[in-house]
């Protein structure tokens, strides 16, 4: 009898559909998956170590940089975990403003999510749709802190600054001219709320497009449908979290199980799958995105009515205002420590999480006392999911992984860090 | 013009058949290349409007140029031999794909009697030469010596095969039902005084959807780009070519696309036939409804790939050889059945 080999390929770190730089080596017995052996550690920047030389402000921009396509959420985080060791209490407006971000980001993950999950199974139509909707949304990021992508918005203590009252305008070109930057402008003339507002009467409307595209399409369901199933006991025990753990069936989630900012002043559902399938969790997230929109409406309605201050009012943790810093010794003394030594944190250790758009995003930080962390360590719910990997794609085909590294929704910012 | 092709056969004697021959090739061939090149925009241009963005448009106006751009590009740049590739069967690969792409055009009937070659097994012919396409893809996967280009020829070689079968029985059926496997006398057996309802998609109906869709198979399009499986095997057997040898695949690709649209609007939507033989419709010459007919089907060729995700393997075969086979082959039965009885209107 002839020796049977297995075929080994290497799938990645320059494919397609690697999200990044995913590099697995499968061993194939045809075109099944016999078994398959993720190498990470490509995207890895040592985050957690950089942290450790940085003052506690210098570190925020390093967790946008994580998973870097959900910005804010990390940050949130972060800057929880700081004002758990602080022990001061962030704004009403403030926390109203970060939950809305984090709902935002939350669209934009899914957004991007769906469209990549779609184009790795061969529907590119949905990624295009789906990145349209996700410029309005980096665009309100823009519009609140200079930044499409890498925000640095959120600050221990509350956010930078309260929403701004304009949009950024399109302006005339040659490809477009004034006519037709007046027609895109239409939804830009008001504040950012007023664009946010208009937003989330439309969205739900674009997310009913994306379904009719793949939702009831056979051949979507053909390729998603008892693809990658996990059962409740084992998602549990491989620690999966997020839209991961709900498309099995477990309802969990931070924001209604250990609510942070003002998630439980908020009127909104979770969505639990049944058969921990690839089209479970992708039923899952498109809801998610609903809710979120959901979310976003009440925040918006809170915060049209209710102007107040976006930070605390302690100089050892926020800045003071520009002016009084110019005109008054105390606020040019506080503010110049601020800026070169940074915060001192109380020694001690903290873990704050929050839920990520991947699932539950947690930072531990231990303080020695010092103007920087002792330790950070990051907890990034990719991990957990891509270490599953090879037992989800076992006995699957090779066009299988893909649909599956799609569903794992992997972002390789946070999973090396 | 007529004086002048017989001053031209004086002078030329013997060498006549072969130059003039030569002529009607370049005549039939060239069309096909521009066609080619100016669909690769079309798909650009149209799959862009479906997707909310606006496609080519920078190079000439409305990016007509682009093709012409696409081209002299993928002309001037390396063709890259793999070293551990089989240089001979590398090369003769694409050369081997193309070649009876455009082969399989010489029996193609452009109006009544516009022809290169009136044979009468043009049928068969036909289906010679599209099968003969899978081995240069085979021979590209196999040479390339790279693992990604071996899957994707034997998945292409795996779905071709499976896919001529249901393609087979449907042109039995039209066979039948005109008794004829030359393609002129096909598209004359669809003549008749109520127009489209005579063409042969209306009794054949399953067939027509089923050839159809083998013949997207069959072409390696979406959704069944299996053996290109971008988001898969990267891009299945082409992957180690480029430049020029890319582009044969490419044109190769793209010259049976047409090929299967064209064949779909002869056998099924009455050729050159227009829709109805009265007076604003049957004005226009025959080619133009040929291409018009043409033209439809390559459009659904390219919105089909903007709409569905792809299938997966198992999928695609099981749906060869569990629906397309058995249904082609109870139809042959029906219609042969169907026939007999006086119900039978073509």
């Amino acid at each position: 009898m002839a020796e049977i080999k297995n075929y080994t390929m290497n799938f990645g770190p320059q494919h397609p559909s690697a999200h990044g730089v995913l590099r697995l080596v499968l061993e194939l017995d045809g075109e099944v998956i016999e078994r398959a052996d993720p190498h990470i550690g490509l995207l890895h920047r040592g985050t957690e170590k950089l942290a450790e030389h940085k003052t506690y402000l210098q570190s925020l921009p390093y967790m946008d940089r994580l998973d870097y396509v959900s910005m804010m959420c990390n940050e949130h985080a972060y800057v929880m975990a700081i004002e758990k060791m602080l022990a001061i209490e962030v704004p009403v407006r403030a926390q109203y403003i970060r939950v809305m971000f984090d709902e935002i980001t939350r669209v934009m993950n899914h957004l991007l999510w769906l469209g990549a999950h779609a184009l790795d199974i061969g529907a590119m139509t949905v990624f295009l749709y789906a990145f349209r909707e996700r410029e309005d949304l980096m665009d309100v990021y823009e519009a609140v802190s200079g930044a499409r992508l890498h925000a640095a918005y959120y600050r221990p203590g509350g956010v930078y600054r309260d929403l701004p009252d304009s949009m950024p305008l399109y302006q005339a070109s040659k490809i477009h001219n004034a006519k037709a930057v007046k027609k895109m402008n239409e939804n830009r003339e008001g504040s950012l709320l007023d664009f946010m507002e208009d937003f989330t009467t439309r969205f739900p409307i674009c997310v009913d497009e994306y379904e009719t595209l793949l939702t009831d399409n056979r051949i979507w369901k053909q390729r998603t449908v008892g693809i990658g199933v996990v059962t409740p006991e084992r998602a549990l025990a491989l620690g999966f979290s997020g839209p991961m753990l709900r498309g099995s069936g477990i309802v969990w989630d931070l924001r209604k199980k250990q609510p942070y900012e003002v998630y439980d002043r908020i009127d909104f559902d979770i969505p639990v799958g049944v058969e921990g399938d690839c089209y479970d969790r992708y039923l899952v997230r498109v809801e998610e995105m609903r809710q979120s929109n959901r979310i976003i409406k009440q925040c918006i309605s809170w915060l049209r009515q209710n102007p107040g201050p976006v930070i605390v009012n302690n100089f050892k943790v926020a800045p003071p205002k520009r002016e009084s810093m110019k005109q008054n010794m105390e606020e040019l003394i506080h503010h110049f420590k601020l800026f070169t030594e940074g915060m001192h944190v109380p020694s001690g250790e903290a873990y704050a999480a929050v839920e990520h758009p991947k699932g539950e995003f947690g930072i531990y930080v231990i303080s020695d006392g010092a103007n920087k962390p002792y330790r950070l360590k990051i907890r990034a719910p990719g991990f957990a999911h891509i270490a599953a990997l090879d037992e989800m794609v076992r006995g699957h085909m090779i066009a299988d992984v893909v649909a599956i590294i799609g569903t794992q929704d992997i972002v390789f910012g946070e999973v090396d860090r | 013009m007529t004086e002048l092709l017989q001053y031209l056969q004086n002078l030329l004697g013997v060498a006549w058949l072969p130059i003039w021959t030569v002529v009607k090739i370049l005549v039939i061939v060239v069309p096909i290349m521009l066609t080619v090149a100016y669909l690769t925009l079309a798909e650009r241009k149209v799959i862009g409007y479906m997707q909310v963005r606006i496609g080519p448009n920078r190079v000439g106006y409305f990016g007509l140029l682009q093709p012409l751009a696409d081209g002299l590009k993928l002309l001037l740049k390396e063709i890259i031999i793999p070293s551990g590739s089989n240089k001979f069967l590398f090369i003769i690969a694409p050369i081997l794909a193309l070649t009876p792409a455009l082969a399989a055009w010489a029996v193609i009937p452009f109006a009544d009697g516009l022809v290169l070659a009136n044979v009468n097994a043009g049928l068969l012919y036909i289906l010679a030469m599209t099968s003969l396409g899978v081995y240069g893809i085979i021979i590209a996967g196999w040479a390339s010596n790279s693992k990604y280009a071996f899957i994707g020829s034997l998945r292409s070689a795996a779905q071709i095969v499976s896919y001529e079968i249901p393609m087979g029985f449907a042109l039995v059926c039209v066979l039948m039902v005109s008794q004829s496997m030359n393609l002129g006398d096909i598209v004359l057996g669809q003549k008749s005084s109520v127009g489209l309802f005579g063409w042969y998609f209306i009794p054949l109906f399953p067939m027509f959807v089923v050839y159809f869709i083998s013949g997207v198979a069959e072409t390696n399009r979406a959704p069944f780009d299996m053996a290109e499986g971008e988001s898969e095997i990267v891009a299945g057997f082409h992957v180690e070519y480029s430049g020029m040898a890319f582009a044969l695949f490419f044109l190769a690709e793209y010259a049976n696309m047409i090929m299967i649209a064209i064949l779909t609007a002869i056998m099924f939507l009455g050729g050159w036939l227009p829709p109805f033989d009265i007076a604003p419709f049957n004005l226009l010459p025959g080619i133009f409804w040929l291409l018009a007919k043409t033209s439809f089907i390559l459009f659904l060729f390219l919105w089909f790939r903007a709409t569905f995700p792809r299938y997966r393997y198992d999928q695609l075969m099981r749906l060869g050889w569990k629906v397309f086979i058995p249904l082609t082959l109870v139809w042959v039965v029906v219609l042969g059945a169907w026939m007999q009885t006086p119900y039978w209107l073509w």
